[in-house]
């Protein structure tokens, strides 16, 4: 029985802190449906009326779907692009030999450390020569600087862990390298390519700095930055930015969930006992 | 099926690890070949530079009359069986048996015949649909087996292929290889460090050290007739006794070792070797002996003494080396002398 209090203990803990981490996105939700008279009460997030003003005057008059629009466009092109180049890349540092292999990845891992506030300057002058500033590739090739380092370093784990007999059986078996990578590697190791599409998208999703810069007007603003600039020269609507928080989020919690699953599928693949 | 011919191979690793130095093997259409030695001897990277997944850094590589030297592995038409298994755990059992025939488009009823038939030669009709981490030891190691069978390769390289299983599966698998060879006909090379396994499966067995093949020969010639120390002490087991040939009476060449069998050593009272018992083995339909040489300086000396009349220990026993059993090296290089 003196066993019990103990075992409660990691229970407590992790109750304590689902409060501490829902807090602030319950207190969002509520205020989100609360008239703007009442957001300043001494309890705001005791929801005394709800209303759905916010999201309306969101969406006919801040015409908030066109930045939800532009944030996903953008980073699920940037995904797309960086996660399949980033596999190659990676693969290639985890099994090929080859010299200075070292040398590539410390040189990944440094760009990938740079203060992006350093390389806008510089960015913002290239995309203006190319003229792609406010288009949709002059965020996304931005956005490869930091989500490829960032894919090639977890893929190139990912790849390092797989037996590396499995390669070579299949290339006794008559496969050619790109088809045992296709055929054998990449199911294997589709969950942690699974997480590395999520973390570059929540990446480029929550991105601000360079969309707010390379970024000239209303039509291709990120989500981020158009909640921004929501605040006026005298007054903060935090009604309408708290709603749009709340739609901000739900893409993105949506996908998280569809991908965990997925993620502990191919975790389990095989091990369960037919 | 095919011979496989190795020319000067030799393979140095970028690390400057020298893993095998200048090989000439000749391998028949149809023969078992073991490659057995220590670990580190260099047996597993030769058959990783036979299947073309090293490559040498000089010699070549000839399989069946096309030398395979720069063709990567896709490209020589071998099957390996690897000590892990390397069963692909994504796919089902009959998958697996089936991708190296998909792989080189195999007309889908031809595949599924040749499935079939494998299947109901090794006795896993009943796991084609299971996936690999759903069977055990001995049936993954049959699937293994089986994905290497159905191709119909030129030749087999096994790579430890029962060393993960228990005593009891491994004498059961390596009846059934023998079997399987017998029927196929095929081309083995088969790797292993144990020198059991290469006495009772190969045709012809290759003993390796330091990246070389010290002697090559049936296994019963290798047991009879080791070239040298290494030879006679890795091969048979208990190991062979070396000892000074002064010991026993040799005097010429000076420095010269003689060897002996611990089934060969006789004990009895006209004996010319004094020794004292030290421990005493029984295993039931003999006895394994530990002496201790009454000269001093000799190393442990083991006899096995069949029956039950075996001295206790603490006795005093007489030990005859007969001269026909005796085998006599060089005592500097270790090679044999005639």
């Amino acid at each position: 029985m003196s066993i019990r209090p103990v075992a409660l203990v990691p229970a407590i803990a992790g109750v304590l802190l689902l409060a501490v981490l829902l807090f602030p996105i319950c207190w969002m939700l509520a205020a989100s449906l609360m008239p703007e008279s009442r957001l300043f009460e001494s309890r705001p997030f005791l929801p005394t009326a709800v209303t759905f003003e916010h999201y309306r005057a969101l969406f006919d008059e801040r015409n908030f779907l066109v930045p939800v629009r532009n944030s996903l466009l953008v980073s699920g092109l940037t995904t797309l692009v960086a996660v399949p180049i980033a596999a190659l890349c990676a693969y290639a540092l985890a099994r090929l030999r080859m010299r200075g292999k070292g040398l590539v990845l410390a040189c990944v891992l440094a760009i990938s450390m740079f203060p992006q506030i350093s390389i806008v300057p510089p960015l913002y002058l290239i995309l203006r020569e190319l003229r792609l500033l406010n288009t949709y590739p002059g965020l996304v090739l931005p956005y490869l600087t930091f989500s490829m380092p960032l894919g090639v370093w977890l893929l190139t784990g990912f790849f390092r862990q797989l037996p590396k007999d499995l390669e070579e059986a299949a290339m006794l078996d008559g496969a050619t390298r790109m088809r045992a990578l296709r055929d054998v590697v990449l199911p294997l190791a589709a969950p942690g390519i699974a997480s590395t599409a999520i973390l570059t998208f929540l990446y480029c999703w929550n991105e601000f700095l360079f969309a707010l810069s390379f970024t000239l007007g209303p039509d291709r603003y990120t989500v981020p930055v158009a909640i921004t600039l929501f605040r006026g020269r005298y007054q903060v609507p935090w009604g309408e930015v708290l709603a749009a928080t709340v739609v901000a989020t739900i893409p993105v919690a949506l996908l998280v969930l569809a991908c965990q699953r997925r993620i502990v599928a191919g975790l389990t693949v095989g091990a369960t006992k037919g | 099926m095919a011979a496989i011919v190795l020319t000067g191979l030799a393979k140095t690793f970028p690390n400057g690890h020298v893993a095998i130095r200048n090989v000439d093997l000749g391998i028949d259409d149809g023969e078992f070949l073991v490659l057995v030695g220590p670990s580190g001897c260099g047996k597993s990277t030769l058959l990783r530079l036979i299947a073309g997944l090293e490559t040498p850094t000089a010699g070549r590589i000839v399989i069946g009359d096309v030398d395979v030297t720069a063709h990567s592995p896709q490209l020589r038409d071998l099957a390996m069986v690897f000590q892990s298994y390397a069963l692909y755990p994504h796919m089902s059992v009959r998958d697996n048996l089936g991708y190296g025939l998909k792989v080189r488009r195999t007309d889908r009823a031809v595949a599924a015949k040749r499935i079939a038939d494998v299947a109901a030669a090794l006795d896993i009709q009943a796991l084609l649909d299971r996936r690999p981490a759903q069977l055990s030891g001995g049936e993954r190691q049959r699937v293994a087996l089986g994905r290497a069978i159905v191709r119909q390769p030129k030749a087999f390289l096994l790579d430890e292929p029962l060393s993960n299983l228990d005593p009891a599966l491994r004498a059961q698998a390596r009846a059934e290889l023998r079997r399987l060879h017998r029927t196929l006909g095929a081309t083995v090379v088969y790797v292993t460090h144990d020198q059991e396994e290469a006495m009772t499966l190969a045709g012809r067995v290759a003993v390796m050290r330091n990246g070389a093949i010290e002697q090559m020969a049936p296994p019963l010639d290798v047991y009879a007739q080791p070239v040298n120390t290494f030879v006679a002490k890795f091969i048979g087991a208990p190991a062979m006794n070396l000892v000074p040939a002064t010991l026993v009476g040799i005097g010429t060449p000076s420095g010269a070792l003689a060897g002996i069998r611990p089934h060969d050593v006789v004990l009895g009272a006209h004996g010319q070797i004094r020794a004292t018992v030290e421990v005493v083995e029984p295993r039931g339909h003999d006895s394994v002996l530990h002496l201790r040489l009454d000269p001093p300086g000799v190393e442990p000396f083991l006899a096995i003494i069949a029956g039950s009349a075996v001295p206790p220990a603490g006795a005093h026993v007489f030990l005859t080396l007969p001269v026909d059993r005796r085998h006599l090296f060089d005592g500097r290089t270790g090679a044999r002398l005639e």
